[in-house]
């Protein structure tokens, strides 16, 4: 095989693992700050699909355009469930705050079953087959905007986590719970901002992989694993490792893909996952052991 | 050794247990068809709930990849029927290695490596894809097209060959079940069964009051992943047909620990109620839609998520400690 076609294959691997990243950022948000594991996350990004899908085919809303008003809807939603159902279980031992988000999750995924059915949805955007051409680099549109989208939303993110009032109070939950109480922060208003920004992440996430993919229920536990395999790779709660797991899931997929076939693509995510366990468990990005 | 496993059960619990054994065994000479196919399921999850609450429920260690040891029992057993003959009794005995080498390989990876808690849930939920997607792509096992065991007009039950009515299947159940509910209760009332619940507690003072926490779990995952596969071994032959997205799937792995969970993780009698509270129920309501003409494909998963989430925010210890209080057959205190 000619080497462009390597390259060509690596860089939508990267711009896909952009979005990944992108995925993974909230679920890592999520466990830095509360060490709640969101076994529900693939399922919260489907929930974001069929919005965007359901808003296309009914509206033509394209799903760029949409993805900051159907972030703000996922954002609702984890504020909520924090809110409501996983608060009483920041003290509980975490394999039954675990075994609450997989009653969330199991829920969620067949309710979409029961109203969207099993099929798969598409997104046809008037974009779907543009590409652009750099010397012997052939991009995908699709593939670019989601990674440029993925791009900026990190970024906004790592902002308002470094510069912003709230975003500082949350960090002093993250580092120091009684402390944080003792000083006088909301501690539950906080850690349900938190969620809700988690599951905004995941909503912007699934906005830009509606562009890449076709979307079936089935995909949230898919997501939630390859969210979890992502984490760990990059570092659990480490927010530029998310990213840096995120894209090198998506190398490691496209290559799989290319090199031995497409099914076989998840295998070598786990045997990454497997490895990164074995050896070094805290992951490429993070500090402490875990 | 009789009178050591009664030790301190209540007489009515004794009782009640004997009554229960009685109607199950009589059952399928009243049961319908379709009943009788519910009691099996009913039977099957109560089976590898039992085992699958050896690790979770004893030893403290959430596996949520036992689809893993099903699907290797069933594999095994099924690919030495349909390609060498090999009846499942003897396909046990390479089955039950198999499932039990892969328990050991689960456990001394994460063991050794101190992978513990939510990263050992996941770590099983990804060697347990990592199988899916491998057999998908093992064309010696029929790869993602499916493993079809032949299928023959049944004129007599050949208990051999499992090939027969499904009462049959309906009596190895009950078997395996009591069986395991009396070598789960002999575990726990032995020295590891101690062990396991001292690991559970606290891993930390285990190990610094000499327990030798690594040998322990071992021995936890390679019994509850032999015990497990040989569901997979009934599963295969009453089925007749195999297929990795079904058999791997984490769906199939949750399903399996819903029943303990829902009926109390480390109680005896909990995997078995559970299983009769969800699988009962679970049936009775696709009963009900399909009497209402309704065809949900997923409402029964709806229902056992909703299970799932009430038991795990109002009754955490799950439902038998609680029924047990509430009909006067708590254990006495030794």
């Amino acid at each position: 095989m000619p080497f462009d076609v390597y390259l060509n294959v690596a860089v939508g691997g990267v711009l896909t693992g952009l979005v990944y990243g992108l995925m993974a950022l909230g679920l890592s948000v999520i466990f830095g700050v509360m060490r709640v594991v969101n076994f529900a996350h693939g399922e919260m990004m489907t929930i974001a699909m069929y919005i965007a899908v359901t808003l296309f085919s009914a509206f033509h809303l394209d799903p760029l355009i949409m993805l900051v008003p159907i972030a703000a809807v996922l954002f609702a939603f984890g504020y909520v469930l924090q809110v409501r159902l996983i608060n009483p279980f920041i003290t509980r031992p975490d394999t039954s705050q675990f075994l609450l988000l997989v009653a969330v999750a199991i829920i969620i995924v067949n309710l979409l079953l029961i109203v969207f059915g099993p099929d798969a949805r598409t997104v046809q955007a008037s974009y779907a087959y543009d590409s652009f051409q750099l010397g012997p680099l052939i991009v995908d549109a699709t593939k670019l905007y989601a990674g440029l989208a993925a791009i900026v939303v990190a970024i906004a993110l790592f902002a308002f986590f470094q510069y912003s009032q709230i975003g500082i109070a949350i960090r002093a939950c993250a580092d120091n719970y009684t402390g944080a109480l003792v000083v006088g922060l909301d501690v539950k208003h906080l850690y349900a901002l938190t969620f809700g920004i988690g599951a905004a992440c995941v909503g912007a996430a699934g906005v830009m992989m509606v562009l890449i993919v076709d979307v079936t229920p089935a995909l949230g536990p898919a997501y939630t694993l390859l969210a979890f395999v992502i984490v760990i790779t990059g570092g659990l709660g480490s927010m530029p490792g998310a990213l840096v797991g995120g894209v090198l899931i998506g190398l490691t997929e496209a290559m799989a893909g290319l090199l031995f076939t497409p099914s076989a693509k998840s295998m070598f995510s786990f045997a990454v996952l497997v490895l990164v366990l074995l050896f070094r468990p805290q992951g490429i990005m993070g500090k402490r052991a875990a | 050794m009789i009178a050591r496993l009664i030790e301190g059960v209540p007489r009515r619990a004794l009782l009640l247990l004997g009554a229960l054994l009685i109607v199950l065994i009589a059952a399928p000479l009243f049961a319908s068809d379709y009943l009788l196919t519910v009691l099996i399921l009913i039977l099957y999850f109560a089976y590898i709930g039992q085992s699958w609450n050896i690790m979770m429920g004893f030893a403290g260690q959430l596996s949520l990849g036992h689809a893993l040891y099903v699907g290797l029992g069933a594999y095994t057993a099924a690919a030495l029927y349909v390609h060498f003959g090999i009846g499942p009794w003897f396909g046990l005995l390479v089955a039950v290695p198999v499932a039990a080498l892969a328990g050991a390989f689960v456990g001394f990876l994460a063991f050794r490596f101190r992978v513990a808690g939510v990263y050992f849930a996941i770590l099983t939920i990804a060697l347990a894809e990592f199988a899916r997607v491998g057999f998908d792509h093992l064309s010696w096992t029929g790869g993602s097209a499916g493993l079809f065991l032949p299928v023959a007009q049944f004129t007599h039950n050949d208990l051999w060959h499992l090939r027969g009515h499904p009462a049959m299947f309906y009596y190895i159940l009950l078997a395996a079940t009591v069986l395991a509910l009396i070598f789960c209760r002999a575990l726990l009332q032995s020295r590891v069964g101690y062990f396991w619940l001292a690991i559970r507690e606290d891993e930390e003072a285990a190990l610094s009051a000499g327990i030798d926490v690594f040998r322990y779990k071992m021995i936890a995952v390679v019994i509850s992943a032999a015990m497990t596969s040989f569901a997979g071994v009934i599963y295969a032959f009453y089925y007749n047909n195999l297929f990795p997205e079904q058999v791997f799937h984490i769906l199939r792995s949750i399903e399996i620990i819903l029943g303990p969970i829902v009926g109390g993780i480390g109680t005896l009698f909990g995997p078995i109620l559970g299983a009769v509270l969800l699988t009962g129920l679970a049936e009775t309501l696709t009963a009900a839609l399909n009497a209402l003409g309704v065809d949900l494909p997923g409402a029964k998963q709806v229902f056992y998520g909703i299970c799932l989430l009430l038991v795990i925010v109002a009754l955490p210890d799950g439902v038998w400690p609680w029924l047990r209080k509430r009909i006067g057959l708590a254990e006495r205190q030794k």
